[in-house]
């Protein structure tokens, strides 16, 4: 059919704007504020069109504005000496942080939160939550080499719990298996908080070269912008500003709007293309397609360049002809990307692209103007400032107020509790036979581990470790954590703790910590009482990152998980990177050979409050948090550091939830080598009952297994660090038991038994 | 047999990678007229008796709530074989 090139096509377009300046808009709908809708207009100078109204939504929207966070993100970027960023070659506000590994090589790593669309539809909630955090990887350049999931789920026994996990971990496994990408480690907790709301976050770990490094900046008049990969769909329309920023109700998904569905296999050729496209060097900036898909690109690449676009929005290949230009802005069609090429190169990309089969389309050019220009035909419908869009959205400094409950909930100690010591055998049983502590290799089997061969260490070991050099065995180990119980009693010590042994589950891998990543999962900001938890929290954590000297890189921060009323505990997942100069020095968590004596470093305080003994085994949590001091952090990881370069240590495992006595039982699950225990030196010397010795979730604590030819090497290094050390027992390769005296004999047959079979009973 | 046939399609918007793939292999194999595909599944109910208005109810709303996931995707028919 012919069109007539001049007639309108019934757009709203600028023009429309101005002359119909009090035309009703669905600002409401789109999830803007009246101010918010105001100050739009205050900019434009008019009203926005349709096109821009869903731009500056969507934009704008707490997911891709931060605007509660920001007031209190920036305090990462603050709270750093010159010292901490030594190693960091991008920091903070790009798609992902990089961090200098030595050797020319450099890593980058994030994690993101895809919550709310994998309670939706879990199984491609998650899977595209995969895909996103690796093609922010690949964004800088980097080849992505690993994945790691940090997974809440509810009360285990559920029903819906059972729909949510199995959906969740088919969706992780299909899409990073796919992908051919090792998962090599994460978390899983179950707690009734998350019911309603679980949290599914990943990660992703890449590894470059210094020179490929890229960044997603239109700096050049004249490249062009191409958008290329799939095709735009009505996939996730809306999903920003509605999926991520609204709470649902009480009944349960009853808001289904369309979701995302990923194909890994379309992403796998658009990492390989990509990484051509990268050492060819015909990309001048390059950034993925995720939440807001073309609006963000286009808007941020112009914003991060300080320059401007003119982009021809028909020139978008399509999946379904009939998408409005609205809705092709907003669309988060999945495996995307733009890139910014000089025109002298694009031929150069073209024969790339078609190579890997890849579909393109050139959107646009650069301009020297302050200003995003987007045309639909002949008709202009955005002409705004980039960066209004992009960076200076509506920062709100919001009300927060000390919890009304707050109070009484620390008063409420669980000293109260009863410490029955003859039965702290069945105690230890049933702790670890209790879903949180149960064996995880249900979920992480179903992923590859060590697919392309450079996994040095995977799950169920402490920290996930990839080899990056395969010439010198130049590697990078990574741990995440967040305790939800902690940071409900105190957030400020709460995310301190969370960082503290993320850090330590770093350092007994061998390797030594450099950077942070971070997603911070809360309420409702617009909860007075949750943004003081959010307030806490971030303040907790820049100032533990500034004592441990590690700089924080990126990441994410996820509002409104809750249902109804009720929030989930604060969980700030933190993420420590470090850097081991040659994998083969690795140290497992768990011990192998007979005979090594086994060492407690730290001391043992009677810290029940918060912990798994308190909640799993009485239900109850209240008190304060077990305390976190960094400069014994500090020595205790230097200690390790010292310990492995001299091959001193043959495993090492962190104490953490479930105290000493589910670190033993761990430590002699990995490699089914038992150990023979005592508690009483230790109880004496710490002043603690059997009861805080087994279960206290003091911090800065670690065991090792150490070879007897090493003993007097060891014990004099930790004398010269001061780390207090006591061995408590011996390896046990003969008796197939964990014997700790005046407790039990505990067969270590019947303990993988009831270790091994929750979660496939489960689910 | 008597049976009850469930058919169920990805929904009209949504990306279906299997559709995509088979399309690319059959323009590839050289037909090039064909410039879509789209894959949905069909499933059978098998009774070992006369199908009923009830039965059919009953895998209506069986295939709405739990055959099919309508998050993602529809069923566009169901039909009877007696």
């Amino acid at each position: 059919m012919f069109k007539n090139k001049n007639q309108p096509s019934g757009v709203d377009t600028v023009e429309n704007a101005k002359s119909e300046p009090d035309k009703d808009q669905p600002w409401k709908e789109l999830g803007l504020k009246q101010d918010e809708y105001e100050s739009i207009k205050e900019i434009l100078g008019r009203r926005p069109t349709s096109s821009e109204l869903a731009m500056y939504s969507v934009m704008w929207s707490e997911h891709c504005s931060y605007k509660s966070s920001k007031i209190y993100l920036r305090q990462f970027g603050e709270k750093v000496t010159p010292e901490m960023k030594k190693h960091l070659m991008v920091g903070m506000g790009e798609n992902a942080g990089v961090v200098d590994i030595g050797e020319g090589l450099a890593v980058t790593f994030k994690v993101e939160s895809h919550n709310h669309p994998s309670y939706i539809e879990p199984f491609q909630g998650a899977a595209t939550g995969v895909g996103g955090i690796v093609r922010d990887i690949l964004s800088m350049g980097a080849r992505p080499v690993a994945v790691m999931d940090q997974l809440r789920f509810g009360a285990p026994q559920d029903p819906d719990t059972t729909r949510v996990v199995h959906g969740v971990v088919d969706g992780i496994s299909f899409y990073g298996n796919c992908l051919g990408l090792p998962n090599i480690g994460g978390e899983t907790v179950f707690d009734k908080v998350y019911q309603g709301n679980p949290l599914v976050n990943a990660l992703s770990i890449g590894a470059l070269k210094h020179e490929d490094l890229q960044l997603a900046k239109a700096t050049n008049p004249g490249d062009l912008v191409i958008l290329f990969g799939a095709r735009t769909g009505a996939d996730g329309i809306g999903g920003v500003s509605v999926l991520a920023s609204e709470t649902f109700g009480d009944e349960g998904p009853t808001k289904r709007p369309a979701v995302q569905v990923g194909d890994p296999f379309a992403e796998k050729v658009l990492i390989e293309c990509c990484l051509e496209l990268f050492h060819a060097g015909v990309v001048a900036g390059i950034q993925d397609l995720g939440g807001a898909g073309i609006s963000c690109a286009t808007s941020e690449l112009a914003s991060n360049g300080g320059k401007g676009m003119k982009i021809q929005l028909k020139n978008v290949l399509l999946r379904d002809e009939s998408l409005t230009p609205e809705e092709i802005l907003m669309s988060e069609s999945q495996e995307r990307m733009c890139a910014v090429v000089p025109k002298k190169k694009l031929k150069d990309f073209e024969k790339i692209v078609n190579k890997w089969e890849v579909e393109y389309s050139v959107l646009g050019e650069v301009i020297d103007e302050d200003r995003l220009y987007i045309d639909w035909g002949h008709e202009e419908i955005v002409n705004v400032p980039p960066r209004t869009v992009a960076h200076d959205g509506p920062v709100y400094d919001r009300p927060v107020e000390y919890p009304k409950y707050q109070d009484a909930l620390n008063a409420d100690s669980s000293s109260k509790l009863k410490r029955a010591e003859t039965e702290a055998a069945a105690q230890l049983m049933e702790l670890i036979s209790s879903p949180n502590h149960a064996d995880k290799s249900w979920i992480t089997n179903q992923y590859d581990k060590y697919v392309m061969g450079n996994t040095a260490l995977a799950m169920p070991d402490d920290g996930g470790m990839m080899r990056i050099s395969e010439e010198t065995g130049l590697g990078v180990a990574l741990a995440t954590d967040a305790n939800g119980k902690y940071c409900y009693l105190d957030p400020y010590e709460g995310a301190r703790q969370a960082l503290a042994e993320a850090y330590r589950n770093v350092a007994v891998t061998g390797a030594a910590p450099r950077a942070v990543t971070n997603c911070l999962n809360f309420g409702s900001p617009e909860n007075p009482e949750v943004m003081w938890q959010f307030k806490q929290a971030t303040a907790g954590l820049a100032d533990a990152c500034q004592e441990l000297g590690i700089p924080v890189t990126g990441g994410n921060v996820s509002f409104y998980n809750q249902t109804g009323e009720t929030a989930i505990y604060p969980t700030p997942v933190v993420g420590v990177l470090g850097v081991i100069d040659d994998v083969a020095r690795r140290v497992p968590s768990g011990w192998q050979d007979d005979g090594n004596n086994i060492y407690l470093l730290g001391t043992t305080y009677d810290e029940l409050d918060g912990s798994a003994w308190a909640k799993d085994l009485h239900n109850h949590l209240g008190g304060r948090p077990p305390k976190v001091d960094l400069q014994k952090e500090k020595e205790l990881a230097s200690l390790l550091y010292g310990a492995t370069q001299q091959g001193l240590i043959e495993a090492a495992h962190d104490v953490s939830e479930g105290g000493l006595g589910i670190a033993i039982l761990e430590a002699s699950l990995r490699f089914n080598v038992g150990a023979r225990i005592w508690l009483t030196e230790l109880m004496e010397r710490d002043g603690v009952n059997l009861t805080a010795a087994l279960f206290s979730e003091s911090q800065s604590r670690v065991i090792v297994s150490v070879g007897r030819e090493d003993d007097v090497k060891f014990q004099a290094l930790c004398e010269a660090r001061g780390v207090p050390v006591l061995r408590i027992g011996v390896t046990d390769k003969e008796n197939q038991a964990v014997d700790i005296q005046g407790v039990a004999k505990l067969d270590l047959a019947a303990i993988r038994g009831a270790w091994a079979g929750v979660l496939p009973g489960l689910y | 047999m008597p049976k009850i046939i469930v058919e169920i399609m990805p929904k009209q918007d949504l990306l279906d990678p299997q559709g995509k793939a088979v399309a690319n292999a059959l323009v590839r194999g050289g037909n090039k007229d064909i410039s879509g595909v789209r894959i949905g599944k069909r499933i059978e109910l098998h009774f070992d008796r006369e199908v009923t208005e009830k039965d059919i109810e009953e895998a209506k709303k069986q295939a709405k709530e739990f055959l099919s996931n309508d998050v993602i995707e529809d069923v566009v028919a169901v039909t009877v074989e007696n």
